[in-house]
Formats: structure tokens, C-alpha cells, sequence
């Protein structure tokens, strides 16, 4: 990091001077998540918690982490809320514009790509871990993973975040490919729960959508209709 | 990251070489003793809330410098637009000068579109702005108004990161205040009752946070109308000195009668200047 290496001490110098102002309202606000997203046949199931943090205070505890980047393509963001809220409108921006020109529904991969495009160039100064997700005519239902530092990979199933670490386990063992619709939603609020019981930055709610040549379908599962689970 | 350190050209933007000047005097001037000049800071209570008819924001009005107040009674709830307004937190400049910057380019955005400004045009000229300085701008805002599209509350953070929502605090005082209205809010409230949730909860950071003090400001905002009520309650009102000898009430007025002072001697020196030329410029006021 050798360009931002005089960013760091320059913020911590500040902090220590005053006393009023409390640590956690200097420090950046982190969308330290759990986020997910799932390929069927006809289309995807995305998934996120709802919690925002700066540093141990919740920010905002009904976050939208699903963002609509296009009518069948929404991005899951990751990491610096600023970071990732910025990007996301650039790619908005970018993807609204070429949709106009091409006069037809853009491409999920061109959407990834545009992600991957300022991810990759500003890798130094960002941080932000995304997937993009969505339905188009040409390949269907896609799943892309564009993680901090700028990688583009295309995955049947992949999650992200903080909370993602705690439930590898859980998705290695009950994915298979070839889920339906159902399934893949049932996957997919399991594994979000199992998460945001561990990770101390995911919780709230769970936000969900399936995205498909009919549309977008967006639901909320809220904290006292979460699935249950054993060990507590 | 194994790069070489090469010298390379001055890149077009931003030259932070200013950061690395600041750090070094700040500790040779620890190593002689004294401290550098602490930009002033709003330790602070700011909120809003969206109720049945529009938008109620609410701030303090203490502006501290390191431990002393600097202001006690210093304005946060900024004008953006007749429908707009935004309360700030954090650096008074950073808050004072942004605000401003905004507010007049709102102006200019809707003279060219016709149209009155809506609040996420606001919100977004506000957070592109502070993400392009990655945060070095201080400034946390409350941004709140009414619009062709109803009522909208935006909580913009320094690094560029917004929250629209029902209800937010920011500041030091937040989260005293965000207690009020975790416990209190509800959704379609009448305005009177919106007032007294908004001025419970700058209350409560008041009195629980030391950044936060004196009194509370409140701006009521509705579709063609706005109540800038400074100060609406005076939570914190300055005592009485009374003076000790005579019990007399003091009303902290500087001026002394004549014969305070002791006159000791007196030495009058009349300067004779004799009157040469006498001319008039008028002052240019058209």
C-alpha cells in the first residue's frame, strides 16, 4: 500500500487530540456484512444482512445492501459503505448510458466488468468486496464476484463480507447446483442467519430478492421470523 | 506492496505533502512544549425526524474548542434551499463552508432546471462532494426537506457514505439522542408531538454529553412552509451573579460608573495644531 501509506497516520494523529468526539464517530462507516447470491435456472437469488456499523455503534440497522444497478442486475456491496455507495452509482451511471446506446437490456458481465474496471484501477484506495448478480437474455441467471483488490470470477453460489467466513462450512456441505427457486431462497436465509448469529458487524434483517426474466421480487425477513437453530 | 520507491512526476489533484509538514511541527513543537491550534470542532447533538406533514430537525448550540465552549450559542441548522435544510456536525468550518458551497450550487442547479431543488439532489451533491475528499472533510450531516415528492431525511457521513431513514442522530450526542427515539418514535406523527420527541432527544444529549449544551434549536419544515424556531428551549440558562458585599444582582454588564477607579493625578497637555486644508472625498455607494 504504498501510495495510501501517509493516509493512516495523518487520521490517527487527529483521533488522539480530542476527547469530546468519541472513537467511533471518527472512524469510516464499514458495512461489515454478510452477503450472498445464488444461480438457478431462470434466474438469481441474492441476499444481505441490514447492518451498517462505525466501529462498535450501529449506524444503520435496516441498511439496503442489495443496490439496483439495473432493471435485472442488483450489486450486494461490501466493505466501506462510502467506497462501495460510490462505485455503485458510477456503475449505475455507466451501465444506464450503454443500455441507451445498445437500445437493449445491458449484460450482467458488462455490469461485472464495469465493477471490476474502477475496483481493479483504484484498488489502492478502495475497499470494497461486491457481487454482482442479475438475468439476461443472452446466459440467464449470473453470479459474479468481484472482491477487494479487484479479481473477476464467475460462481454458481458465492458470499462475501465478514460473516462470510462462518458459513463456508454451511454452503460446501448444502449446495448442490441444479436448486430450484425455493430452495435456493430457503439456502440462502439459512446461511444469512447462521451468520449474522456469529458476526458481531451482520444482523438486523435479512433482505432478500430474486431477480428473473419476469422481474425483481424483493421480501424482508425480519429478526423474529428467522429460522431457528439449535445450539442456543 | 514491493514497489520501488522512484521518484516520479507531480500527478494532477491533491498534494498531501501539507499532512506530512503538519505532523513534523506538531512534534517539535510537543518537544518545545507548546500544542498546535485544534481546528474548533461541534461536539454535538444534531437529529431529524419525518413526520405525518414534512420534516422536524433539531441541534444544540455549543461549539467547543478542545475543553472551552467557543460559542454558546452558535447556529447548525444551515440553509441549503427555501425547502432544504441541513444541521452539521463535526468541524464548524468544514460544516459552514460546505453547506454553503452546496446550497449555492443548488441554487444555480435550479434556476437551470425550473423546477424548486429536491432533497436527493442535495444529498447527492453532498456526498460526492465529501467522497472526493476521502473523508478529510469533517463534516456529518443531517440533511432534511420536503419536495414535489414528499418528505426526505438524509444522514451523510464525512467519507461520503448516506443513510436515508425515518429517523437519525449525529454527533457525539448521537446515540443519548438515538435512545429517545429508538424508544419513542412512530410513524405519522402530528407535529407537535414530532417537536417534543426531536427536543427529548437533543435534550438527552445535552445533559448526558459533555460535547453537547446550552440550548436547543429546532427547524420545522412542510410542503411551503418553515419554522426556524432559535432557540426553541433554553435548556441551559446563565444564572444571576450575585454580588457579595451589598446582595445586590449583578447583571454581568462590564460598564463601571465613574469613580470605580481611584483617580490618583491628572496632567493636561493641550496640543496646538492649527487647521491647514480641509477636503471632502465622497464614498463611491452606487
Amino acid at each position: 500500500m504504498a501510495a495510501a501509506s501517509m493516509m493512516p497516520i495523518f487520521s490517527q494523529n487527529v483521533s488522539s487530540n480530542s476527547d469530546l468526539v468519541p472513537e467511533w464517530s471518527r472512524q469510516e462507516v464499514s458495512t461489515g456484512t454478510t452477503i450472498m447470491a445464488v444461480e438457478y435456472d431462470g434466474g438469481v437469488v441474492v441476499g444481505a444482512d441490514s447492518r451498517t456499523t462505525t466501529g462498535a455503534y450501529i449506524a444503520n440497522r435496516v441498511t439496503d445492501k442489495l443496490t439496483r444497478i439495473h432493471d435485472r442486475i442488483y450489486c450486494c456491496r461490501s466493505g466501506s459503505a462510502a467506497d462501495t455507495q460510490a462505485i455503485a452509482e458510477v456503475v449505475s451511471y455507466q451501465l444506464g448510458f450503454h443500455s441507451i446506446e445498445l437500445d437493449e437490456p445491458p449484460l450482467v458481465e458488462t455490469a461485472a466488468h464495469l465493477f471490476r474496471a474502477s475496483c481493479y484501477r483504484y484498488r489502492e484506495e478502495l475497499m470494497a468486496g461486491i457481487l454482482v448478480a442479475g438475468w439476461d437474455r443472452r446466459k440467464g441467471g449470473q453470479v459474479y464476484c468481484v472482491p477487494i483488490g479487484g479479481m473477476l470470477v464467475r460462481q454458481p453460489v458465492s458470499v462475501g463480507g465478514s460473516g462470510s467466513s462462518y458459513i463456508y462450512g454451511f454452503m460446501d456441505s448444502n449446495y448442490k447446483p441444479g436448486l430450484s427457486k425455493d430452495q435456493c431462497l430457503d439456502l440462502t436465509t439459512k446461511a444469512l442467519t447462521l451468520a449474522m448469529e456469529r458476526d458481531g458487524s451482520s444482523g438486523g434483517v435479512v433482505r432478500l430478492a430474486t431477480i428473473s426474466e419476469d422481474g425483481v421480487e424483493r421480501r424482508v425477513i425480519l429478526g423474529d421470523q428467522l429460522p431457528k437453530f439449535s445450539t442456543h | 506492496m514491493a514497489t520501488l520507491a522512484v521518484r516520479r512526476a507531480p500527478l494532477g489533484g491533491f498534494s498531501f505533502e501539507n499532512c506530512k509538514r503538519n505532523s513534523i511541527l506538531e512534534s517539535e513543537a510537543n518537544k518545545v512544549g507548546f500544542s498546535v491550534p485544534t481546528a474548533r470542532k461541534t461536539g454535538t447533538t444534531i437529529c431529524g425526524v419525518v413526520f405525518k406533514d414534512g420534516i422536524v430537525l433539531g441541534a444544540d448550540t455549543r461549539a467547543t474548542e478542545g475543553m472551552v465552549v467557543a460559542d454558546k450559542n452558535c447556529s447548525k441548522i444551515h440553509y441549503i434551499s427555501p425547502n432544504i435544510y441541513c444541521c452539521g456536525a463535526g468541524t464548524a468550518a468544514d460544516t459552514e463552508m460546505t453547506t454553503q458551497i452546496i446550497s449555492s450550487n443548488l441554487e444555480l442547479h435550479a434556476l437551470s432546471t425550473g423546477r424548486q431543488p429536491r432533497v436527493a439532489t442535495a444529498n447527492r451533491m453532498l456526498k460526492q462532494m465529501l467522497f472526493r475528499y476521502q473523508g478529510y472533510i469533517g463534516a456529518a450531516l443531517v440533511l432534511g426537506g420536503v419536495d414535489c415528492n414528499g418528505p426526505h431525511l438524509y444522514s451523510i457521513y464525512p467519507h461520503g457514505s448516506t443513510d436515508k431513514l425515518p429517523y437519525v442522530t449525529m454527533g457525539s450526542g448521537s446515540l443519548a439522542a438515538m435512545a429517545v427515539f429508538e424508544d419513542r418514535y412512530k410513524t405519522g406523527m402530528e407535529e407537535e408531538e414530532a417537536k417534543q420527541l426531536v427536543r427529548d432527544a437533543i435534550a438527552a444529549g445535552i445533559f448526558n454529553d459533555l460535547g453537547s449544551g446550552s440550548n436547543i434549536d429546532l427547524c420545522v419544515i412542510t410542503k411551503g412552509n418553515v419554522d426556524y424556531i432559535r432557540p426553541h428551549d433554553e435548556a441551559n440558562k446563565k444564572g444571576v451573579r450575585h454580588g457579595e458585599l451589598e446582595g445586590v444582582q449583578l447583571t454581568g454588564d462590564y460598564r463601571y460608573k465613574r469613580g470605580t477607579t481611584a483617580v490618583l493625578s491628572k496632567v493636561v497637555n493641550p496640543l496646538d495644531l492649527e487647521l491647514l486644508e480641509e477636503t471632502v472625498q465622497t464614498m463611491d455607494t452606487s
